[in-house]
């Protein structure tokens, strides 16, 4: 749990824990019915739908201007996104 | 008649100020009202010219909140506006709000809300379906003749089943997702809610389309109202086996039943047919919803947009404090066990496996309805009616278990719609019809065909202030 806590960048308090172990153990147990399932021969299906690479021309069109980008920052310092440090 | 638009507006905003249904979670009143005086002064024309609409809240639109439903977008109003949105805007229609919803669409009942949970307008104490609860309970009381939803594993069509309305998820593809939050970006699809079979098409008609911006997007030549009106003459209607029996309350059997005999009277002919890994496909849909969304929502770390803690510590801490305190538990149920199966050592036993077994139940779609087979597939949408508010989500597996029949449709990527087909003890019931990619046009007049025959689409819900 710690590991996947790290991973997924989401603190799981004390009081969280047992309940989310408890919810995973039933949820898995659930999901491993799939390897009833010989999938050995089977193509993994990424898309539904067929598509090609799709091509476009290399054009500049309008985006958000700086101040639009900023406007739901909850903090900016010179016209940047201000993020926690980082060393 | 003759009243206004602004009059229209404006009455409609008394009554979702009147209602007990908490379907909104934002209302644009101001916005709406400045638009439908424009409307007055000069009247514009469109396919929705004046019309009002409602708006899930995970479909971006500009200078209007749009939270998902969550602590950690609270007060994000987006700087642009979605494809959908844009497309609403250039023929007409007016917005009236964002509806609530389970938070980022994780949910069947929209009980996961931060802002609480949506009640049902057939019988408050129970849910409206979800995640796209905020929409059907808007449109079946009258708060909203229309309404966009998404559908990523039945988000659109169990809240149409459950309030007694119209639901279409789309195909995946013909509408673009451009501007809409993502949960799980390979399964999930903007589509309409509405009282009639005739406005969801009308709806349709307006949003779908190839866009640029999206590019899965398909060009497709749409028509979907004009086609309406041809009947089912000569379609063949598949039964799926795997859809009726253990599980399934009888009494949404017995509907389900009767509409299929009523599609017959009107000319179809039906067929039993079978799509035999449907058993597999609650497994195969979670593992790969969870782990698109652990991915997805990796973008929600309060630096760019969303919910900051008082004093930032060093940048991991400050994230995952951030995001524990921001995402509610099913959003954190889901995003942890996501990262799970793609993690190191697993992403063979979990991911892999299901998108194999998305193979075996796409194909099944595939041969149930290929060229000789049937045209459509009918099933209930939901295996029960509206449960009761508080009654499953203690138990996430029993939750996920309700989307038994609407999970395989988005695995599919095949098109598919909840027409309302009777009343168990008083709740709605929804007939499921599924066509083949980007066959919306077969399900459409299917649908119209059975809701004119039919009179359960007018009944109307106690709810209504």
């Amino acid at each position: 749990m710690d590991h996947i806590s790290w991973l997924a960048s989401i603190k799981v308090s004390e009081e969280e824990r047992a309940g989310f172990v408890a919810s995973f153990n039933s949820v898995l147990d659930y999901f491993h019915q799939l390897d009833e399932l010989d999938t050995e021969d089977v193509e993994p299906t990424y898309r539904v739908v067929d598509l090609n690479n799709v091509f476009r021309e290399d054009e500049a069109t309008e985006s958000l201007s700086q101040e639009e980008a900023l406007s739901n920052a909850p903090r900016t310092e010179n016209g940047y996104f201000k993020s926690p440090r980082i060393v | 008649m003759g009243a206004s638009a602004e009059d229209a507006v404006a009455a409609l905003f008394g009554k979702i100020k009147r209602s007990r249904l908490n379907a909104y979670n934002v209302l644009s009143e101001d916005l709406a009202l400045e638009r439908a005086r424009d409307f007055d002064r000069s009247p514009w024309s469109g396919l929705m010219a004046g019309v009002p609409i409602a708006i899930k809240s995970c479909i971006s639109t500009r200078g209007i909140e749009t939270n998902c439903s969550s602590r950690i977008l609270s007060g994000y109003t987006p700087p642009y506006d979605a494809t959908v949105i844009e497309r609403l805007k250039e023929e007409g229609a007016i917005i009236v709000g964002k509806t609530n919803m389970d938070e980022f669409a994780m949910g069947t009942s929209t009980e996961t809300s931060y802002f609480g949970p949506t009640r049902n307008p057939w019988d408050l104490d129970r849910v409206p379906g979800g995640s796209s609860g905020g929409s059907a309970a808007a449109v079946a009381a009258g708060e909203a003749p229309a309404a966009l939803g998404s559908d990523t594993g039945g988000s659109i069509r169990c809240p149409a089943s459950f309030c007694g309305i119209v639901g279409l998820k789309p195909t995946y593809g013909l509408v673009s997702r451009y501007g809409l939050v993502s949960y799980a970006n390979s399964l999930e699809q903007i589509g309409p809610l509405a009282l009639t079979v005739e406005d969801a098409a009308l709806v349709l008609d307006v949003i779908a389309g190839h866009d640029p911006r999206d590019s899965t997007s398909a060009d497709t030549p749409g028509g979907y109202l004009s086609a309406l009106d041809r009947g089912v003459d000569g379609l063949t209607l598949g039964v799926p086996e795997e859809y009726f029996g253990e599980g399934v309350n009888p009494k949404v059997e017995r509907s389900v039943w009767d509409a299929i005999s009523k599609l017959e009277e009107l000319g179809a002919s039906w067929k039993e047919v079978s799509l035999p890994h449907t058993k597999y496909a609650l497994a195969a849909y979670y593992i790969i919803a969870m782990s698109e969304a652990s991915s997805n929502l990796a973008r929600f770390d309060g630096l760019r947009y969303g919910l900051r803690l008082g004093a930032d510590q060093d940048w991991h801490t400050t994230f995952s404090d951030i995001r524990a305190a921001g995402f509610g538990p099913e959003v954190k149920r889901r995003v942890l066990l996501g990262t799970y199966a793609l993690s190191a050592g697993y992403y063979g036993r979990y991911y892999l496996k299901a998108l194999k077994v998305r193979t075996l139940i796409k194909e099944d779609f595939e041969r149930a309805l290929s060229v000789g087979g049937a045209d459509l597939l009918v099933t209930p949408t939901m295996p029960f009616p509206a449960f009761k508010i508080g009654e499953r989500i203690e138990d996430p597996l029993s939750l996920y278990m309700a989307d038994v029949f609407t999970v395989p449709i988005n695995l599919a990527g095949v098109p598919a719609i909840s027409v309302p087909c009777g009343f168990a003890d008083g709740l709605p019931i929804g007939l499921q019809i599924i066509g083949r990619h980007f066959d919306e046009v077969s399900v459409l007049r299917a649908a119209k065909a059975y809701e004119d025959a039919t009179p359960y689409h007018e009944a109307v819900p106690k709810e209504v202030v």
